[in-house]
């Protein structure tokens, strides 16, 4: 028995991952989608999702008042960031104009570029959208039975630099080498969507509501 | 490179059934939303499009019901089609559990209602959907125009504008259907899907004309398109999803297997 947290926040479509969660949880657990900060504080784990721009996911997260819950959250349970939902845990994001977000973690979220390409000088498309390999470059009890080099669903135009290589758990190429997974002590956030990544998706986040938070 | 081409199965769905179902023996019943989806999804579909063809607005509620019933179970993303036409519409597809939802006609009548929809839900789940035909006579560059219901009515709008528009716009991945080429089973217009690729930022998805899995191939190396979608080879049984990945693999085309 325990409660998992959804943060809404009005970004995006959380619906999925209530969803996965939900399959993957145990029967007398609750899966709950909530904008209330004391709900979060409850809560045994937090799943912190995101989609659409940084500055106005940050602009949410103070309106709903949640910035505090889930500074604590991410401070001390099993947590999970997904897409924006690991973007804004950085300091700050290039992203409308520069945005300042949550700053739990050192380091910046930059743009792809209007002309990124691959080594070859390969056009490459923005967003990187589809299915890329996760490149695992840390051991994780939520990479359990997964496959180093998965491939998951992303869509994101932007992507994360941390300033502690340590912090790193997992790495994407897109035309450059991106960190597409972090890992510190009970928080484990990545950039792609496991709630949309079919089997593989299912088994991180089936490693997520069992996890104990120990890294 | 190691972002996969993606390849997109198609349903048409009329009151909450999908028509032109797929043959396959494991399904029961084939006009069912959820079984069609799953059974794709266990066959490595990277993707899925409902085309909401119900003629009457009435039953549009019918297709919000059938896209929580699919996302309940099948994990990889949905995209929605049909009847979008105002941001109201956008949302209810999105708290359904669509991932993603494509704008036909309406951005035809209204482009600003694309601008308003990226600025509103994110670039990312903003689909543009066009139908494109040929109006330069042959020898001549290819030249291309919008058209609406259902390839009849030309609107003037050059194609390779309209995607540039649409990018800059904030649509999130470009769908085009070549109309020429659409039910023909004859092979992609690769030339119309190369130049719009080139013209935009954005993904491209390439449509219309699919006949054999060689057809899909050349989508993406000649069309360089970013994903492909069918519907007829896969609905009739004709070949499997699995069948086009291998295909797609010997030809040098990376795709997900894992």
């Amino acid at each position: 028995m325990q409660t998992i947290a959804v943060v809404d926040y009005g970004m995006g479509n959380l619906r999925s991952v209530v969803n996965a969660l939900q399959v993957v949880c145990d029967k007398g657990d609750q899966v709950i989608l909530t904008s209330d900060p004391q709900q979060l504080l409850d809560a045994e784990r937090i799943v912190f999702p995101g989609q659409g721009a940084a500055g106005d996911c940050m602009r949410a997260i103070d309106e709903y008042g949640l910035r505090e819950a889930i500074t604590v959250a991410a401070a001390g349970r099993p947590f999970l960031g997904i897409c924006m939902g690991m973007q804004v845990l950085i300091d700050y994001s290039e992203e409308n104009q520069g945005t300042d977000c949550l700053g739990i973690f050192r380091g910046q979220v930059k743009y792809f570029g209007d002309g990124h390409s691959d080594p070859s000088g390969v056009k490459l498309k923005v967003p990187h959208m589809g299915w890329n390999r996760v490149m695992q470059t840390a051991a994780h009890p939520l990479w359990r039975s997964i496959e180093d080099g998965s491939r998951f669903y992303f869509v994101h135009s932007y992507y994360l630099e941390v300033e502690d290589p340590g912090l790193v758990a997992a790495t994407t190429d897109y035309g450059i080498r991106f960190t597409s997974a972090i890992a510190r002590d009970n928080v484990f956030a990545l950039q792609c969507h496991p709630e949309k990544s079919a089997d593989t998706g299912l088994q991180l986040l089936r490693n997520f509501v069992n996890w104990d938070g120990q890294p | 490179m190691s972002l996969a081409k993606r390849i997109i199965p198609c349903l048409d769905v009329d009151n909450g059934r999908v028509v032109k179902g797929v043959k396959f023996v494991e399904i029961r019943d084939a006009g069912d939303p959820v079984e069609n989806a799953r059974r794709y999804n266990l066959e490595g579909a990277d993707e899925l499009t409902f085309l909401d063809i119900t003629a009457s607005s009435d039953n549009r509620d019918t297709m919000v019901h059938v896209v929580e019933d699919v996302a309940r179970e099948v994990f990889i993303p949905l995209t929605v089609g049909g009847g979008i036409r105002e941001l109201s519409d956008i949302r209810r597809m999105l708290n359904a559990g669509a991932d993603k939802v494509s704008i036909n006609t309406a951005a035809v009548f209204n482009p600003e209602f694309v601008a308003e929809a990226a600025d509103r839900f994110g670039s990312q789940c903003i689909v543009v959907a066009v139908d494109a035909k040929r109006v330069s006579e042959p020898g001549e560059a290819g030249r291309w125009q919008i058209f609406t219901h259902g390839g009849r009515k030309p609107t003037g709008i050059d194609v390779l504008e309209w995607v540039a528009r649409m990018d800059a716009y904030g649509a999130g991945e470009i769908l085009l259907t070549s109309m020429d080429r659409d039910g023909t089973r004859i092979g992609f217009d690769n030339e119309l899907t190369r130049q719009v690729s080139e013209a935009v930022r954005v993904p491209v998805i390439a449509s219309g004309g699919v006949g054999n899995l060689k057809h899909l191939a050349d989508g993406i190396l000649e069309g360089k398109a970013d994903a492909v979608l069918a519907a007829s080879i896969f609905h009739f049984g004709e070949f499997r999803i699995s069948e086009a990945k291998a295909f797609m693999r010997s030809q040098g085309v990376e795709v997900r297997d894992d």
